[in-house]
């Protein structure tokens, strides 16, 4: 019997050591060792495309507010939960970064903030993008209270409440992270992603799969396209000085 | 050791915090199951305040029903382990009510600990954990005021089979506790739910091997045939229930936007019935070391029968 105790115990520590997690997708960008260079405004280029969904998108599942009646009565209306938002084979809330950058450039943390909006008891947007160190400003203008809890995997976790059109709450991220869940406890619905990256390079697809992304120093970059559901893809492509280049598509 | 009168008011009292306790676990099954073990951000107070009752919507009516059970339970708990050093004369039994406080307070700073450090899987396992615990713990102190326990002497049978019926009881405890430590890690995302699955067909080995041997001895007494008979009633309804939990929230539920009526029903279900298995085994596991004797003590009592018919 004493031999069995210890065996059993041992057991089920071995067994609740096989964490269930998943680890996130590399956000690096150029290696940090890396100088920084200035960048020369004059030679930089940008890069538009869009990302197609050939799949059939599930059709929006409505969401049941009656948990909290100031929800179902907001002037918003229904709610609808819709993870592949994809219109006419477009696919929207893709976050396109550059992973690899052949440089390391001496640029600015964007002053304006990121704003994300509880309204209507949903996050509008659903998914955000800002530089390392940028300010992100999480508004309530719903008639009741969220909770704000942040899930990040390489920033450290916060959870705060917001009352009802309170002050906003000011944030920032000072590692680079993808996909960084957000949601509120209160509503459990409520969910939305933060994109960190290290440099300002990167751009979220609006509803029609549209992104653009400016500023690119002349070289060879890998650029990565990341859905919440979707997974990941990546292209490599290179740019010239001054260069527009369009068509950068990518598809699901 | 000192036997004690059967005190009719604390033993009524004890039951109402084990049925209040069961409540408390169901009440944390259903934080988990609405995904809303966060909707109070701070602890220990609830918004910034100890006493006021906030906006009960949302999460916030279950995390914070939650939280107003659970100090409901842990002032009774200070009650029961003064009332029962007071008036319990059994050494072990006031010493059971101190432990039992010690349980609720850790219980509590685990809850904190799962709000304060954002649900980590290991914290809110080693809550859900604790719970089960201290359920068993006052089911134990209700049965120990009971009054068959303490007007009934034990029925000093002997047993003879290998493993013993003490043994294969104390197996069952633990292997229900180790089963319910991995479901919860598992609800807490900490682990797959392999290792839950494998463990759940040795509990049901081991219970059915106890109980149809407990049962199929008539001759046990019925303190010992009861909790076994409840033990396999429990093991049939726990396995429909993990069967419905597994298809409503990891087949059907998996990418469910909200938590739907079934699997919050099924999940909660799941707990608070894997809570009753872990208490009756305990029971069992108590009544079985009281009216079974041990295996060495039977061995000599023979030798001694057997030199004095010699």
């Amino acid at each position: 019997m004493m031999r069995i105790v210890p065996l059993v115990l041992a057991a089920g520590i071995i067994l609740s050591g096989c964490n269930g997690n998943q680890s996130s997708s590399s956000p690096a960008a150029g290696s940090p060792s890396q100088p920084k260079v200035a960048i020369d405004q004059s030679t930089t280029s940008s890069i538009s495309g869009t990302v197609h969904f050939a799949g059939t998108a599930p059709v929006p599942v409505k969401i049941d507010m009656g948990f909290d009646p100031a929800c179902a009565m907001s002037p918003r209306g229904e709610n609808f939960s819709s993870p592949i938002a994809a219109k006419e084979g477009k696919l929207a809330n893709v976050y396109v970064y550059v992973k690899k950058s052949p440089v390391i450039g001496d640029w600015a943390v964007p002053k304006e903030h990121v704003v994300v909006d509880q309204v209507g008891c949903r996050y509008e947007p659903h998914v955000v993008a800002t530089m390392v160190g940028q300010t992100v400003e999480f508004r309530n203008s719903d008639n009741t209270e969220h909770n704000i809890h942040a899930m990040p995997s390489e920033n450290p976790g916060w959870n705060e409440s917001q009352a009802p059109k309170s002050q906003a709450i000011l944030k920032h991220f000072d590692a680079p992270e993808v996909m960084l869940p957000v949601k509120c406890n209160q509503h459990p619905w409520m969910k939305m992603y933060v994109n960190v990256a290290a440099n300002p390079l990167f751009a979220v697809t609006d509803a029609s799969g549209h992104f653009e992304i400016k500023g690119l120093p002349p070289g060879e970059y890998t650029l990565a396209a990341v859905h919440e559901k979707l997974g990941e893809k990546t292209m490599t492509l290179k740019v010239t000085p001054k260069e527009q280049k369009s068509g950068v598509d990518f598809s699901f | 050791m000192p036997q004690s009168a059967y005190n009719a008011a604390l033993h009524r009292f004890t039951k109402l915090l084990a049925g209040l306790t069961f409540l408390l676990i169901a009440a944390g099954a259903l934080v988990t199951s609405n995904d809303a073990g966060l909707a109070v951000p701070d602890w220990p107070t609830s918004f910034g305040s100890l006493w006021r009752i906030p906006h009960m919507v949302g999460g916030v009516k279950f995390e914070h029903g939650h939280r107003m059970l659970a100090e409901l339970v842990g002032l009774l708990t200070i009650v029961l382990a003064i009332w029962t050093w007071r008036s319990d004369s059994r050494r072990w039994m006031k010493w059971l009510g101190v432990i039992a406080l010690g349980t609720v307070i850790a219980q509590g700073v685990l809850g904190g600990m799962t709000v304060l450090f954002f649900l980590p899987w290991w914290i809110s396992s080693a809550h859900a954990t604790l719970a089960q615990s201290f359920f068993c713990i006052v089911v134990s102190m209700a049965l120990f005021s009971s009054r068959l326990w303490l007007e009934t002497p034990p029925a000093n049978f002997a047993e003879h089979s290998s493993p013993s019926l003490r043994t294969l009881s104390l197996l069952c405890v633990l292997s229900i506790l180790v089963q319910l430590m991995l479901g919860a890690a598992f609800r807490h995302s900490g682990i797959k739910l392999l290792p839950h699955l494998f463990s759940a067909a040795v509990v049901t080995v081991l219970l059915i091997w106890t109980a149809s041997r407990a049962l199929t001895n008539h001759s046990l007494p019925t303190a010992v045939r009861r909790p076994a008979n409840a033990l396999l009633g429990l093991l049939i309804v726990q396995l429909c229930l993990g069967l419905a939990a597994y298809l409503t929230r990891v087949q059907w539920g998996a990418d469910a936007v909200q938590p739907q009526l079934a699997m919050v029903l099924s999940t909660v279900s799941h707990v608070i019935v894997g809570a009753l298995l872990l208490a009756t085994s305990v029971v069992l596991a108590i009544e079985v070391r009281r009216h079974i004797l041990p295996v060495a003590a039977t061995a000599s009592d023979e030798a001694l029968d057997k030199a004095v018919t010699a």
